[in-house]
């Protein structure tokens, strides 16, 4: 049961990616292989042992990420991650959900490094992108204020 | 004791004689100061005039500027965050001269008495009229929040604006209040109204789910056979700012892709010159100016400030010029391109204080404001009851208006603390001055005006100073959104802009005790953007105080202490 199997290609891991992201599905229903484990995880560092095996991080200026400056809706931020990267996956962890692993797409071979997916987000918090390529983890971030609103103008 | 115009015209000629001039205007010695004042000359072949958030003041008004307008980290001591004097001595004008009067709040009681009111569509028409009479081809650019912040502008659903930019001949318009009458409205004056006179362009607001856009992202016009783009951004924030559910289905943000994605497609089709037409705020248009390349000019509005010459931004492309145009009818924006052979080889720009006394005005407008006016000339014209206190909102902390209406709100509602929006948009009232209904309209004519009492703990409390008081000092000028600080009645505190979210507001005091955490507290306030809502209407509160009261003093202006800003040019003790 290998932890890379849990999703498989980009169609598929986007509508799984929402599903979880929303809360729509309890993790252990969508295939037998969730780990259960990295998506319960507290904390980035743990989350991204539990599901990358390490939590070294190098920052890369090829990752890019389209996410809103300040989110119009907390429950439904849409985010795009894009790498010229060759990437086996693709994470975007919220350091400070209560649970940071918001989605992870396993990619094919001949895949694009491209996900676009929507996740939640309870308070104003970094949205880092972690690409796994050549055997090592690559990341970038992104503030994203969530705001009680009002005010303006 | 309003001066004549003869008398104007006069200290204008006096005013430049002693070397006063704004960047672009030539006051000479001994001639007549009014053809001086607004004789702008022609420069080169591509023109552009711009007025934004006039807040649908259709007649002439006071409105005094900011004495605290704080920009911290890179804003700091940079337009437009600078005040009175030292407003004054960026630009090179003379304390004490009709321009003086226009840009700062120096003086002001004595100033408006001096040298009258301003704004005013009329006196605007005319002025637009003479400009373009120069300059033909000239487009007529409108920054939005047009169709809210009067009166009859709520009570006509906007209309009465829209049918007054078109007798303006606005060309091109972008929005943020606008929205807030809700979507299906938006898109029926575009449909009815607009089609064929003026184009409403946003290239910032998508339909959420299918990602595609809902207005067009620019238009082009020809000037004087010179390919133009005219590229809109509206406000981006307009869904967080105000309520949601008037937009359900748009969403905005900055955009900062698909703008520079809009440059190069403007480009490519031919555009030798690429204006943004914006509604981001003054520091957001600065920071996008240095980061998208191909733009001549962002011509901004949103937080309201009238900033006398261009701000010249640097980015890989070259330099974009960074103009915003104050508010509520005051001044107009003439910029001037030179272009040959496809490049600009040079610009001029003046931005006119539109002072009501200097300007006739237009025959055919002031005939349509009377017909807007007269079925609610009553009610407008109430004498709710009197001032003592020069009544004023503008400023990054309570103005006196908001203190009388946080007042009125604690004393109808029986609340021990107010919150009240800190809105950049009303007029200013003169001491000794009636304040009719129409007054309290330009402060609060919203369409979620219902008045709120809550009961909310002391963390929650200081929660909603943080968020706000982030949405106006974030080091980064994306994550603003260009209101000021929520003006606060009852409870006492200290503000320290230079932290970050969650250190800022410290001191909260009510009645002398420190507010607890887990204490609930009765709050009144209104505008909630939240959901609908039953109840009175925060004017009906409001004038119903001014009425009982009849003569209104502001007594206790709440400011908050304000920590950590030695020598900001921002602020200035008055």
């Amino acid at each position: 049961m290998k932890r890379r199997t849990f999703l498989k290609g980009t169609v598929a891991g986007g509508m799984l990616g929402v599903a979880a992201s929303a809360g729509l599905l309890a993790p252990r229903m969508v295939l037998a292989a969730w780990p259960e484990k990295a998506f319960k995880a507290k904390t980035v560092d743990d989350a991204l042992n539990a599901l990358l095996g390490t939590s070294d991080l190098s920052e890369s200026g090829d990752i890019k990420i389209k996410a809103p400056d300040i989110a119009e809706n907390g429950a439904v931020v849409p985010i795009t991650v894009s790498t010229d990267m060759k990437a086996d996956s693709i994470s975007v962890v919220i350091a400070k959900n209560p649970s940071p692993l918001a989605c992870s797409f396993d990619l094919g071979s001949n895949t694009l490094g491209f996900v676009s997916t929507r996740v939640k987000m309870g308070k104003t918090s970094d949205l880092i992108a972690v690409v796994k390529s050549g055997g090592k983890l690559h990341s970038a971030k992104k503030t994203v204020k969530v705001t009680i609103g009002g005010c303006g103008g | 004791m309003n001066i004549s115009r003869r008398e104007f015209l006069q200290m204008l000629a006096v005013a430049s004689a002693a070397g006063v001039q704004l960047p672009g205007q030539v006051m000479a010695r001994g001639q007549d100061a009014k053809s001086k004042l607004y004789d702008v000359p022609r420069y080169g072949n591509v023109s552009f005039l711009h007025f934004t958030d006039c807040h649908a003041q259709l007649m002439p008004i006071w409105f005094r500027e900011p004495n605290i307008n704080i920009g911290i980290a890179s804003m700091k001591g940079n337009p437009p965050h600078l005040v009175g004097k030292y407003f004054l001595a960026k630009y090179g004008i003379n304390p004490n001269t009709p321009e003086a009067y226009a840009f700062t709040y120096l003086n002001f009681v004595e100033a408006a008495k001096k040298y009258g009111k301003v704004g005013g569509f009329a006196h605007m028409s005319t002025l637009v009229k003479h400009l373009r009479a120069q300059r033909p081809g000239a487009l007529l650019l409108d920054g939005g929040d047009t169709w809210q912040g009067s009166a009859t502008s709520l009570w006509t659903n906007g209309q009465d604006m829209v049918d007054a930019t078109k007798l303006l001949g606005v060309d091109v318009m972008t929005g943020h209040w606008e929205f807030t009458f809700g979507a299906d409205r938006v898109k029926e004056i575009i449909e009815k109204d607009l089609t064929g006179h003026m184009d409403f362009v946003a290239q910032n607001i998508i339909d959420s789910q299918w990602e595609e856009d809902v207005f067009k992202p620019y238009t082009m016009k020809e000037i004087n056979g010179v390919p133009t783009a005219i590229i809109g951004q509206a406000f981006p924030y307009t869904p967080i700012a105000n309520p949601r559910y008037m937009v359900p289905e748009w969403s905005f943000g900055i955009r900062e892709d698909k703008m520079q994605q809009t440059v190069d497609a403007a480009r490519e089709a031919g555009a030798q010159v690429v204006i943004v037409l914006s509604h981001n705020g003054m520091d957001v248009d600065l920071k996008m100016a240095g980061r998208i390349r191909g733009v001549d000019a962002i011509m901004g509005g949103h937080t309201h400030d009238a900033v006398p010459k261009p701000v010249e931004v640097k980015n890989p492309g070259g330099i974009t010029l960074v103009i915003n145009s104050g508010s509520n009818g005051k001044f107009l924006s003439v910029l001037d391109f030179d272009v040959r052979k496809g490049k600009i080889r040079g610009y001029r720009y003046s931005l006119l204080p539109i002072f009501a006394n200097l300007l006739e005005p237009d025959a055919a407008m002031a005939k349509y404001i009377d017909k807007v006016r007269e079925p609610f000339k009553e009610e407008l014209e109430e004498e709710l009851g009197t001032t003592d206190d020069l009544l004023y909102r503008r400023g990054n902390f309570n103005g006196s208006f908001d203190q009388l209406i946080l007042d009125a709100l604690m004393e109808e509602q029986d609340a021990e603390i107010a919150f009240s929006p800190g809105f950049r948009w009303g007029v200013s009232v003169l001491p000794g001055e009636p304040i009719t209904f129409e007054h309290v309209m330009t402060q609060t004519a919203i369409t979620y005006p219902t008045v709120t009492l809550n009961r909310a703990t002391g963390e929650t409390i200081k929660l909603i100073l943080e968020d706000v008081a982030d949405n106006l000092f974030n080091a980064d000028p994306y994550y603003q959104q260009g209101g000021d600080m929520v003006r606060v009645g009852g409870l006492k505190f200290s503000i320290d802009p230079t932290k970050t979210i969650g250190n800022r507001i410290t001191d909260m005091e009510l009645d002398g005790k420190p507010l607890q955490a887990n204490k609930k507290y009765r709050v009144a306030g209104w505008a909630s953007v939240e959901k609908p809502r039953e109840g009175r209407p925060v004017w009906d509160v409001v004038a119903e105080y001014i009425r009982e009261k009849e003569n209104v003093k502001i007594n206790d202006l709440n400011l908050p202490k304000i920590k950590g800003i030695a020598n900001n040019p921002g602020i200035a003790d008055l």
